[in-house]
């Protein structure tokens, strides 16, 4: 398969940036989007050309590090699937795909396609957690959790953190990510106790770091690669309501 | 608490909900009140009468108003913040994401053709009756009594130019209502993947409701006032 690539490329955080126009040929369908960008990389270092910067690591839908924009949609034309899970069979041979950056004022793009989310790591370290000792490994019954109730958390800790969300977001609002987090905890015994300051503290870490404000649309929840669900981001309405309500 | 309903998102939005419920349920009662003018301008417009410049009519009125400031007000600036967060660079390639609807993405344009709509609707009936009370005065500009409503109905809907204002006026307002009702259950947290397709198809219910009792009305004195007893 033969393709038109359309890549941002931004020299630094400082840089202006503009799409530039590649050439990939003799992909083979079966090659993932990320091994089609590394041919492309391998084409440009052997012109002696710099090689496109982007963000990977685990290539197995986990880390939530391949964040690319992918000809208009946050990791690409698959639902539910990270871009590492993307494969070329995807697209048309011939096609050209536009691919760009997360755009979001709370991810400012490093270089080329990589973009810093720290953002997310500094609402995560605001309350994201659980502050219990855990000393030695408890008898897994000994808490006992409803299913229903383990289920839902896990649903919610399947978020991988990738920026989706807000990337995808008109507003640039992180609130599925946020919701995700604090939904993930709530359901469980051992996250309840903190329940009330974990919503408070990272709702006003997402707010102070500039993220936008929810309007329901539920792009965040159709392009989210882990397909979490906004109804979690009514948990944490409810949660940082309640809580604000009882001070 | 009032440092959370201004300074946070979540506030902000607590705010947008409640004062968007008290303003569907104001709809609710108006457009009821509306009906009764096509099967009596007798009995619609003894509610006229009845609300006038009365002191609870006029206290309805302040809260009202200041329903649709704040609505307004938290709107722009809630729109202002996020358009500051998404950035000032744009994605060259946008596509429609499943399960979206339209009107989610458009509601602050949906809300100034509604504010529009108010504006003039103010001007063809507010000023002409609770405001000719309150200047103590027993005429409006028109030359009728100002608790008449069903005479100034027939007199603005004869003109068609308005029926097509109104009826535009109403369809964004159906639309603004499509996502604004189950939306307000969401910011308070009130909703969750059991409750999206009932609370979605509730807030589909209202907003048409709403539409076809403003809109039959208008069409009514329109197209055969005498249906509605003004001939």
């Amino acid at each position: 398969m033969n393709f038109t690539l359309k890549i941002w490329r931004q020299k630094d955080a400082k840089s202006k940036g503009a799409f530039e126009t590649y050439k990939v040929e003799n992909i083979s369908a079966d090659t993932s989007f990320l091994e089609m960008l590394d041919i492309l990389n391998n084409d440009l270092v052997h012109q002696g050309k710099e090689p496109v910067a982007f963000d990977h690591d685990c290539r197995e839908g986990i880390c939530g590090m391949c964040s690319l924009h992918i000809d208009g949609q946050a990791h690409g034309p698959s639902q539910g699937a990270t871009t590492c899970q993307i494969y070329m069979r995807k697209f048309k041979d011939g096609a050209t795909i536009t691919i760009e950056p997360w755009r979001s004022a709370a991810f400012p793009v490093i270089k080329d396609l990589v973009v810093n989310r720290s953002a997310y790591d500094q609402i995560l370290q605001a309350g994201g957690f659980i502050s219990v000792r855990t000393n030695s490994v408890p008898d897994a019954n000994a808490i006992a959790i409803p299913k229903p109730d383990a289920d839902e958390s896990m649903d919610a800790a399947a978020c991988i953190g990738c920026g989706a969300c807000a990337a995808t977001c008109k507003n640039g609002s992180a609130m599925l990510f946020v919701a995700a987090r604090v939904s993930s905890l709530a359901k469980l015994p051992q996250g309840r106790v903190e329940g009330a300051r974990r919503a408070k503290a990272m709702v006003a870490k997402m707010d102070e770091l500039g993220f936008g404000n929810c309007t329901n649309t539920g792009a965040c929840q159709a392009e989210c690669p882990k397909q979490i669900s906004i109804t979690h981001i009514a948990r944490l309405n409810r949660e940082f309501l309640s809580a604000k309500f009882k001070d | 608490m009032s440092c959370f309903l201004s300074n946070s998102s979540l506030g902000k939005k607590l705010v947008m909900s409640v004062t968007g419920c008290f303003l569907v349920l104001f709809i609710l009662f108006h457009m009821s009140m509306n009906v009764t003018a096509i099967i009596s301008p007798e009995a619609y417009n003894t509610i006229c009468e009845f609300l006038g410049a009365n002191w609870y009519a006029l206290a309805g009125t302040v809260v009202l108003a200041a329903g649709v400031l704040i609505h307004f007000l938290y709107a722009i600036i809630l729109t202002l913040r996020n358009y500051k967060a998404r950035g000032q660079r744009r994605y060259a390639v946008t596509v429609k994401e499943p399960g979206v609807a339209w009107a989610s993405k458009n509601m602050l344009v949906l809300g100034f053709i509604v504010l529009a709509g108010l504006l003039l609707h103010l001007f063809n009936f507010w000023s002409k009756m609770q405001l000719v009370e309150l200047m103590g005065q027993h005429t409006n500009s028109l030359g009728y009594s100002p608790a008449d409503g069903a005479a100034l109905i027939r007199y603005t809907f004869s003109q068609w130019y308005y029926v097509v204002i109104y009826l535009v006026w109403f369809a964004a307002l159906w639309f603004h209502l499509t996502h604004g009702v189950w939306s307000m259950f969401q910011s308070v947290g009130w909703a969750n993947d059991t409750w999206y397709p009932r609370l979605k198809c509730i807030a589909n219910i209202i907003a048409t409701i709403v539409f076809l009792g403003f809109a039959v009305v208008v069409l009514v004195y329109f197209f055969c006032p005498c249906l509605a007893g003004a001939c």
